[in-house]
């Protein structure tokens, strides 16, 4: 009798519910014998009459079990039908009394589906599950079947995960079956203490096959985030980020890239294997460089000696490094700017600010010049910055850039007001006379006359051009 | 300062009764372990250790020696020890390394564990898995809620946040439950309990099974409303840079469980000073609310004040003197030294504030919110990743842009992670996938609508593979649908129009008059309505999940109950910002409620975006 109780609360509490999801070899029989496999799609074609299709047939699958359901009806352990009130009553007040007045109603907490699931988790899991060394534990020292016939042996799941949840005494032994586990596991996830969830999660670890238990984790999102949460705390699980991930144990930066080179087989995404893969050129390409300058043999390194070595350092500042150090090597060598930029597809804008950063700080004015020269086809030089020329200013004024160099990128600056205020504070005195007299803005002018020094060729500028007629000034 | 507001406020519970009951029940426990023992104690757990008992009350406990858990070899010579931690395994495996490193020299000692809030069967299981088991004992400390201030309670897990959002594990759900029945049998009945999230939903339904276990309630009631939401229902304004006093005080020095050590460039000294900073410290009370720009004015109003009472002494008797040293000259210094505390500190803020870059920070800020040229937000945000500036708050713009946005457009996702992981490092590859994974930083799904969503739901039957589960499932990852709540809720105050935020108009002034935050307009709106009536259409695009729940309190008694009927706990899961609680504050001024905030911890954007880091061992 107990038996076929246990079947039809799987059918109705827990098959039923997990039906949308599960791809069981049942269901896959199904979708290949049934009539509307007849249709055949390319799967992009028309999503959406696939779409109604399913719903259809998810209908009808829905409407077969509703038909079990009415053949028998779903018996809980004493014996009422499930979902029938009293039997609501009982379940919730098993082994406690509401407190009448001030009692709460419940809300229903079942989970919709699941939010968001990392590009990752699942079907990474597949590996995780094949690849980590098996953690052998001893096969469980089972009670003599006599022993378990005491009242604990008695208690239903829901009794079980509730006495667990408050702590008291409590025996997973009796639950054998792979039915009667995966019941045990459901209900914990319906009572959303992930404290209970787990501790079943370790009870069916010990005692199922790594590949029943993930097949059964695989359609339960609720326990498979916490297996997995679990794994990972315990250092058993190597998901296919985290494998990458270890890396950062690895101190030796020859085994470090060796181990990166072997994570370059993982099936990452697309994008993510390109990162992968730079990484690795990355850190072989520090190790080489690193190796040449460790010795510091070149004048660049006396006058400007190396603070800490460029293993393990992100790419741009592998970048910096190289400008700093290595400007001006052909291409060929590993270790010039133009390889690294090449090798690792960096950017215009990005290649000349931190360029820019690196010899403005050598005080370099003539390679900052030539970062920003471009000739037209006339042979003219004319200066262009994929960024804007105030940031290059911020950039030179911040290594103490000359008055000169300054005043000449102030100068470049294409919106007249960024122009103004910047000249302004570093007293570009010509510029910000320049910009007014092209504003036509005379009484500024005035004003601005009062900031330079009385009688200087800045004063007499000023004087010249607004004593001037022949300029149509807006005021 | 607008502190008036409504003068019949009620008054607030004493909550100095929470701590009384913590340490009772530590010291019970650690009389368990009868006579002299060393203590060790988990690093995070010492601040609030720290805020309910000292070292005198372990000492009068046989306490010994104090020692941090350090997961090292240990050098106690005690014959007992006990462990004060977390319920983390990596602790657990650590005192289990400890005892059998002691068995194999063939040491005896006794061995006690105190898990706190609670044990979880994970770290039992460890327990026995290293053969230990029954060789330590355990015990659990209740110890759910750290008063913080007079309206601020935390419960001091800031792990809650990445465990139950991220990794999906539902281990604090009980944990917060018990808080919450705690606050109710001390403070309740309640007679409402609002709610929104799913987390929010499964805390309610732990709580409700803790209360029926047994508890009758005849007590006036202190605390009538309950309203749970969700961090994930709002990452918006946790994300957004602070400016109110109090959280641009947690964003730059980080306030530790109440406290802020304050370093030599604000003490003008060589020495560091650790402050309290609560309703006590007379002068922070008064400036905690306040937007940053008002705060030097006041600062400098009251240093005349401080310069006038001390100037009182001039042409005073030797009688008149001796009153004004006992009776005003201790407060005076007290303020004093406070004063000259906070004018440091807000002198340091305005160094680091007032220069270009986080002028254009905040601009980009309020330009995403306001959803106004976003390109100029993307070549902004592109540029601060390949300057190498903050990778914090390169990380925080990128979040902002993509909750804003419902995403980024796919070429910009690709790019800007590239240009991110060349300037920040390539094992950033894991924190980008955390953040996908939480719904911060995604691609938009180009003209995905509806439909298409729903066949790929039809579809999962047929699929045989899980890869193509996955997929489906992060193509249903929520969508922030932010420009559309924004529209409804008027989270954005019209441009062009003045803002004075010496005389705030409503909550937008803790973020300069630019944003209402999300997280308490939807309070205001459920209070207001007494549910969620009307909000249909805003909780489906938070993804639903609310709820409005009453206790079956019979009507006579309503006419007593008033003043406990408009004081309202906000229970944050996942953390709060300083700003939200100021911004209730001030909800609480205009509309005669007052708030009491508990939260699984104090946050901030750097505190949240650091949870989800993955670029170290």
């Amino acid at each position: 009798k107990r038996v076929s109780v246990v079947l039809f609360c799987q059918t109705g509490v827990y098959y039923g519910s997990k039906l949308e999801l599960r791809a069981k070899p049942e269901d896959d029989e199904y979708w290949n014998s049934s009539k509307f496999s007849a249709f055949t799609f390319d799967d992009e074609d028309d999503e959406f009459t696939k779409m109604k299709e399913s719903k259809r047939a998810v209908n009808s699958i829905l409407v077969d079990d509703d038909d079990d359901d009415d053949d028998v009806e779903k018996v809980s352990w004493s014996g009422e039908p499930i979902g029938s009130i009293s039997w609501s009553v009982k379940e919730t007040a098993s082994s406690f009394r509401s407190s009448g007045e001030q009692s709460f109603p419940k809300i229903d907490t079942a989970p919709s589906l699941p939010k968001q699931g990392s590009g990752y988790s699942l079907s990474s899991l597949f590996k995780a599950f094949t690849d980590t060394s098996t953690r052998a534990y001893a096969p469980e020292l089972r009670k003599p079947k006599s022993e378990c016939k005491d009242y604990m042996s008695d208690w239903s799941p829901e009794e079980t995960v509730r006495r667990m949840r408050k702590g008291r005494a409590y025996s997973l032994e009796r639950f054998r079956s792979l039915q009667d586990k995966l019941l045990l596991l459901d209900e914990a996830v319906s009572l959303h203490d992930g404290n209970v969830i787990t501790a079943v999660l370790i009870y069916l670890k010990r005692s199922l096959s790594k590949e029943i238990l993930f097949r059964e984790l695989m359609v339960r999102e609720v326990a498979l985030r916490h297996y997995v949460h679990y794994l990972k705390e315990m250092g058993e699980q190597k998901l296919l980020l985290m494998q990458y991930k270890e890396h950062l144990n690895i101190k030796d930066e020859g085994r470090r890239r060796d181990f990166l080179k072997s994570c370059l087989s993982l099936p990452f995404s697309q994008d993510d294997a390109m990162h992968v893969q730079d990484h690795y050129t990355l850190l072989e390409r520090q190790i080489i460089i690193e190796a040449n300058d460790k010795r510091g043999e070149a004048e660049i390194f006396r006058k400007y000696p190396r603070k800490a070595s460029i293993l393990n350092m992100p790419l741009i500042t592998t970048l910096y490094y190289s400008c700093f150090y290595h400007y001006g090597e052909p291409e060929g060598t590993f270790s010039s700017p133009a390889n690294i930029r090449k090798t690792f597809r960096i950017s215009e804008k990005q290649y000349i600010l931190t360029a820019l950063g690196a010899r403005a700080k050598l005080k370099s004015w003539f390679d900052v010049d030539s970062l920003f020269n471009t000739k037209n086809w006339l042979g003219y030089t004319k200066k262009r910055s994929p960024i804007g020329f105030h940031r290059v200013v911020d950039i030179l004024q911040k290594n103490n850039a000359p008055a000169q160099v300054l005043q000449e990128y102030v100068n470049l600056i294409d919106d007249p007001e960024l122009r103004l205020s910047l000249a302004q504070k570093y007293k570009c005195h010509d510029i910000v006379i320049d910009t007014y007299k092209d504003l036509k803005d005379r009484q500024q002018l005035i004003v601005y006359q009062g900031k330079v020094e009385r009688g200087s060729h800045e004063d007499r500028k000023i004087e010249e051009l607004i004593n001037n007629m022949q300029i149509r000034w807006k005021n | 300062m607008a502190q008036s507001g409504r003068r019949d406020a009620p008054e607030l519970p004493d909550f100095s009764l929470l701590k009384r009951l913590a340490r009772d029940q530590l010291i019970y426990l650690l009389e368990q372990l009868p006579g002299r023992k060393d203590l060790f104690i988990d690093a995070d757990l010492m601040s609030p250790l720290d805020r309910i008992a000292n070292v005198t009350t372990l000492k009068q406990h046989e306490v010994d020696k104090l020692y941090k858990v350090e997961l090292k070899p240990i050098v106690s010579t005690a014959d007992q020890l006990c462990f004060l931690i977390r319920p983390r395994i990596q602790t657990v495996k650590w005192i289990s390394d400890v005892v059998n490193l002691d068995k194999a020299a063939g040491r005896l000692r006794r061995y006690k564990i105190i898990f706190t809030p609670q044990k979880f069967y994970a770290c039992e299981a460890v327990l026995e898995e290293q053969g230990v088991f029954g060789d330590v004992t355990c015990d659990e400390w209740a110890f759910y809620l750290l008063p913080l201030d007079d309206d601020i309670i935390s419960l001091e897990l800031p792990e809650f946040f990445r465990e139950n959002f991220l990794e999906g594990d539902q281990r604090w759900v009980g944990a917060a439950g018990g808080a919450l029945r705690l606050i109710h049998s001390l403070y309740g009945p309640f007679s409402k309990v609002y709610g929104i999230g799913q987390c929010a939903k499964m805390v309610y339904e732990s709580w409700r099974e803790q209360v029926e276990d047994g508890e009758q309630k005849t007590q006036q009631p202190e605390i009538g409303n309950v309203f749970l939401i969700d961090r994930d229902v709002d990452f918006i304004t946790p994300l957004c840079s602070q400016v109110v006093y109090e959280g641009l005080v947690d964003d730059i020095f980080r306030i530790k469980c109440g406290s802020v050590e304050f370093g030599p460039e604000v003490t003008s000294s060589d020495k560091s000073i650790k402050v309290m900073l609560n309703s006590q410290d007379k002068v922070f009370n008064e400036i905690r609310n306040e937007h940053f720009s008002n705060v030097f004015g006041f600062l400098s109003q009251k240093a005349r004040n401080l310069q006038t009472a001390y100037d009182k002494r001039r042409g005073m008797d030797i009688q008149q003197m001796k009153a004004f040293v006992s009776e005003e000259l201790k407060g005076l210094k007290q303020e004093h030294r406070l004063l000259s505390l906070h004018i440091g500190a807000s002198e340091c803020i305005m160094k680091k504030k007032t220069k270009q870059d986080f002028q254009e920070l905040l601009k980009t800020e309020h330009s995403l919110l306001e959803g106004f040229e976003v390109r100029e937000c993307v070549s902004f945000i592109e540029e601060h990743i390949n300057r190498q500036i903050s990778m914090i708050d390169s990380l925080r713009l990128l979040c902002l842009l993509s909750l804003t946005e419902n995403g980024l457009l796919p070429k910009d996702y690709r790019s800007l992670k590239a240009q991110y992981l060349q300037s920040y490092g390539i094992e950033h590859l894991l924190t980008f996938s955390n953040l996908k994974q939480m719904g911060l930083l995604v691609e938009q799904q180009p003209g995905e609508t509806l439909t298409v969503m729903e066949s790929k739901v039809g579809k999962l039957v047929n699929d045989k593979t899980a890869g193509k589960l996955t997929d489906a499932f992060s193509s249903l990852a929520k969508k922030s649908n932010f420009r559309a709540l924004s529209k409804r809720l008027v989270l954005i105050p019209k441009s062009g129009e003045e803002y004075d935020l010496r005389v705030p108009r409503d909550m937008a002034y803790i973020f300069s008059g630019a944003y209402v935050p999300l997280s308490c307009k939807l309070i205001e709106q459920v209070l207001e309505r007494d549910g969620w009536t009307g909000l249909e259409e805003i909780t489906r695009m938070l993804n639903g999940h609310e709820f409005a729940v009453s206790g079956g309190a019979n009507g006579t008694e309503s006419r007593i109950k008033a003043d406990s009927q408009r004081i309202v706990l906000v229970m944050f899961l996942g953390g709060c910002t300083y700003s939200e609680i100021s911004a209730l504050r001030f909800l609480g001024r205009e509309r005669g409620y007052k708030f009491i905030v508990v939260t699984t911890a104090i946050t901030n954007s750097g505190r949240l975006l650091e949870a989800l880091l993955d670029n170290h061992p």
